[in-house]
């Protein structure tokens, strides 16, 4: 007595797809919604206060100076601007450099077979990721590099390096920077396309490569002599009387982000390294041993390259909250993006607007520095 | 027997040796150093001194047994659900975790050695304090957990959704309670940094399970709004969306509407974890394997119930690492939120008692930064332990 139901069409109102498209509309709206009550919230508030909500007050006159750095304050606020974005990756370029090799170092060195090591970086790991990183920041500009000495009783290693309470002081070059760069870069390409010859003699002989004893020497004598020829020298930092002079001397605001940045940064870069020899299979190692590598030859040839695939994800990830920690440079008043923003509200910029750009320009940041590991990425991936 | 476990972990080679004299003399100096600060060349007076400001910051004497009140009726109630989690889990799983057959002194005694940077940082509170106040305070939160646990472990089980909302329920009245005491805007030192994380924690949690699902929605427009949101304030610092709410949050609302600054810092947390949340809920949903849900179907469950009884439970469990990770970095991150605002929190009345008039100029920001600090480093360590072990014990990765 079974009946047989038509395969009919359910009324439109009941039908999965429009119900799907009119909630996601739905949604959609609200969203809208949302941001247009708060655009307009941001424009009635402005315009009963008298503030401009446009991006105009780039080209009013700053109206406040930036430590150590020539800028006046009649210059207009976007150039302002420039110097903290500058500022920003001075702290930034520098920051991954240093916090990867600490990293790295460390997280072999938490893996080390040496009791003493393993356990003082692993002190050193578990202290430095569970305290906040303001405390950090703080802790070495209040307590460490402002308790350093006066500048006539500063400490000194010999003329690599002056510490005191202006700041830290290690030998630089003078000369053109340009001029500079140019040689590095002849240097490095010198130097890169003696590695890779090196290697290919290898692949097609079979005689050892050799490669960086080779390159290594190249790109020091080329930059060394390059350096003489087109008139760049090197002045190491002295004392003189009240100030020192020579060398390149970092400013205590810096010198401290930097410090706590490359100590935060590193410990969770090595504990990422740690995590990725870990997942290396350990077949790799033991076939390492079994083809007579030196431990040396072992991690450098068969566990780092395989370690570094499964880490870069996370490490890029690193040097992204490495790039967004520098804004703690506000806590010292170091004139990064954010010091540079914040003052200039506090010059009557308008907040707003000054604070969308902030997001903006780190946003642009963070897209840029991705893409950047993203391209490391791919090249690294397996290629099948 | 010794000498071969040195030659093994510390002598192995003639570098392993250099190596080993170089870094045992340089640690033993560091050492030296950081131990004589500690005992010898360091002034604890200021610390000594300003222990009601670091814990609770400027909060009014007489309003202190309503802190105490709260504090104490907390810990009864994590008792209470720990209690009620740990008899849920005995009945519902089958499960080859033993049960506990040691003695109760032998288990009192691992949890012990469990916690301890949180017992040494108890310890040396107490032993810093002058009256008694808050020996009576230590007491009766131990006695709460017990009593909560025991009660917890009592309560039927299959009664979870009301037992639940009953505990979420009595811990929002605690706060209500002690907000009518003293304002929120008024908190400040350790309380209120806890009290930050914990609020925000609560409230980010649901939205950014919402936004991974959406995220992983089929639905185009609800994946494009997630995804815009998420990567918007996962590219964007903290500290610069937390300034931008204290100065200007005011704009973005009707000036009536204007909220204090402790709703501003709860809003911005909140919405700046959430996106991590989900990124984190998003990767955990990633790992349940399409057979999952296609076994749902297959028994003629609907979207909805798929997705809370099959997937979210199995997903969750598998990320619960990165979240109390996560977690533990909204509680570091709640002293930005002093920065930013002038809050008195921790780490700000760490800066702020070297300004007082009995301490100034002294240089003694070192004792009390270090001091801050050390409870900071408690916390977030026990936490991220106590994970690693919540872990093993879920055997995420072995099932």
């Amino acid at each position: 007595m079974s009946q047989v139901v038509a395969a009919t069409k359910p009324p439109f109102w009941r039908d999965v797809k429009t119900l799907a498209w009119a909630f996601q509309l739905a949604v959609l709206g609200l969203f809208i919604a949302i941001v247009a009550v708060l655009v307009n919230n941001v424009r009635v508030n402005s315009t009963n206060q008298g503030i401009p909500t446009g991006f105009g007050f780039l080209d009013q006159p700053a109206g406040f100076p930036i430590p150590a750095n020539d800028f006046r304050t009649s210059q207009p606020v976007r150039e302002a601007v420039v110097e903290g974005v500058l500022n920003t990756l001075r702290v930034v370029i520098v920051g991954i450099v240093l916090a990867t090799l600490l990293g790295v170092a460390v997280g072999i060195g938490r893996l080390s077979g040496n009791w003493l090591i393993r356990n003082i970086t692993r002190v050193y790991v578990e202290v430095i990721r569970n305290v906040p990183l303001l405390g950090i920041v703080i802790f070495t500009y209040l307590a460490a590099v402002l308790s350093m000495p006066r500048v006539d009783e500063s400490w000194t290693l010999g003329s690599f390096a002056i510490a005191n309470v202006r700041g830290m002081s290690v030998p630089w070059f003078t000369g053109s920077g340009l001029m500079l760069w140019l040689v590095a870069i002849v240097a490095g390409a010198v130097g890169y396309g003696l590695y890779r010859w090196r290697q290919s003699v290898m692949n097609a002989t079979g005689e050892p490569a050799r490669a960086l004893w080779w390159s290594l020497p190249a790109f020091a004598l080329i930059l060394f002599w390059g350096a003489v020829l087109v008139g760049i020298g090197v002045s190491g930092p002295s004392i003189d009387g009240r100030s020192v002079s020579g060398g390149i001397t970092m400013q205590p605001e810096y010198f401290a982000l930097l410090v706590a940045l490359v100590l935060y940064t590193a410990s969770h870069i090595a504990e990422i390294f740690r995590g990725s020899i870990q997942a290396v299979p350990q077949g790799q190692g033991e076939a390492a041993s079994a083809m007579a590598l030196s431990g040396w030859q072992r991690m450098r040839y068969v566990v780092l390259p395989q370690a570094l695939r499964i880490a870069l994800p996370p490490l890029g990830n690193q040097y992204l909250n490495l790039m967004k920690n520098s804004s703690l440079g506000f806590a010292i008043s170091y004139f990064e993006l954010t010091k540079v923003t914040t003052t200039a509200i506090g010059n009557r910029a308008p907040a707003v607007p000054a604070f969308m750009m902030l997001m903006l320009l780190y946003l642009i940041a963070s897209l840029i520095l991705s893409a950047i590991v993203n391209v490391f990425n791919r090249r690294m991936a397996i290629q099948q | 027997m010794i000498v071969q476990w040195l030659r093994k972990n510390l002598f192995r080679s003639a570098l392993d040796s250099i190596v080993t004299v170089v870094v045992g003399a340089l640690s033993i100096f560091a050492l030296y150093r950081l131990l004589r600060f500690v005992f010898v060349t360091g002034r604890w007076d200021v610390v000594r001194t300003n222990l009601g400001l670091y814990m609770t910051g400027s909060w009014p004497a007489e309003q202190l047994t309503r802190l105490s009140t709260v504090v104490v009726a907390l810990a009864f109630l994590g008792g209470l659900a720990g209690g009620f989690a740990a008899r849920q889990g005995d009945d519902s799983d089958d499960s080859e975790v033993e049960p506990d057959e040691r003695s109760l002194l032998a288990r009192a005694g691992s949890l012990l050695l469990r916690l301890w940077p949180a017992v040494l940082t108890v310890g040396l509170l107490l032993s810093l304090t002058s009256t008694i106040g808050p020996w009576i305070l230590v007491a009766g939160v131990i006695a709460a957990v017990i009593i909560g646990r025991f009660l917890g472990a009592r309560i039927p089980a299959r009664t979870s959704p009301p037992v639940v909302v009953g505990i979420l329920m009595l811990a929002l009245a605690s706060i209500w309670y002690l907000n009518a005491g003293v304002s929120w805007n008024n908190w400040g030192g350790l309380v209120l940094n806890l009290f930050l994380a914990a609020f925000s924690i609560a409230l980010c949690f649901p939205i950014g399970v919402l936004l991974a699902l959406g995220r992983r929605s089929e639905f185009p427009i609800i994946r494009g709004v997630s995804t815009v949101y998420i990567e918007l304030f996962r590219g964007v610092p903290l500290i610069a969306l937390l300034l931008m709410a204290s100065v200007a949050l005011g704009f973005f609302v009707p000036q009536s509407l204007a909220p204090g600054n402790v709703v501003r810092a709860i809003v911005i947390f909140v919405l700046f974890t959430s996106a991590y949340v989900a990124e984190i809920v998003r990767g955990g949903l990633q790992s349940i394997p399409k057979g999952q849900i296609e076994a749902g179907k297959a028994n003629g469950l609907s979207p909805i119930p798929i997705t809370t009884r099959i997937v979210l439970p199995q997903a969750i469990r598998n990320v619960i690492p990165a979240l109390v990770g996560q977690f533990i970095s909204l509680f570091k991150d709640t002293t930005l939120a002093g920065a930013a605002f002038s809050f008195t929190d921790l780490l700000s009345s760490a800066e702020a008692s070297t300004a007082q008039d009995a301490f100034r100029g002294q240089g003694l920001i070192a004792e009390t930064l270090m001091f801050v600090l050390l409870l900071f480093w408690a916390g977030s360590y026990v936490m991220s332990q106590e994970s690693q072990r919540l872990e093993t014990r879920l055997g995420v990765g072995q099932r």
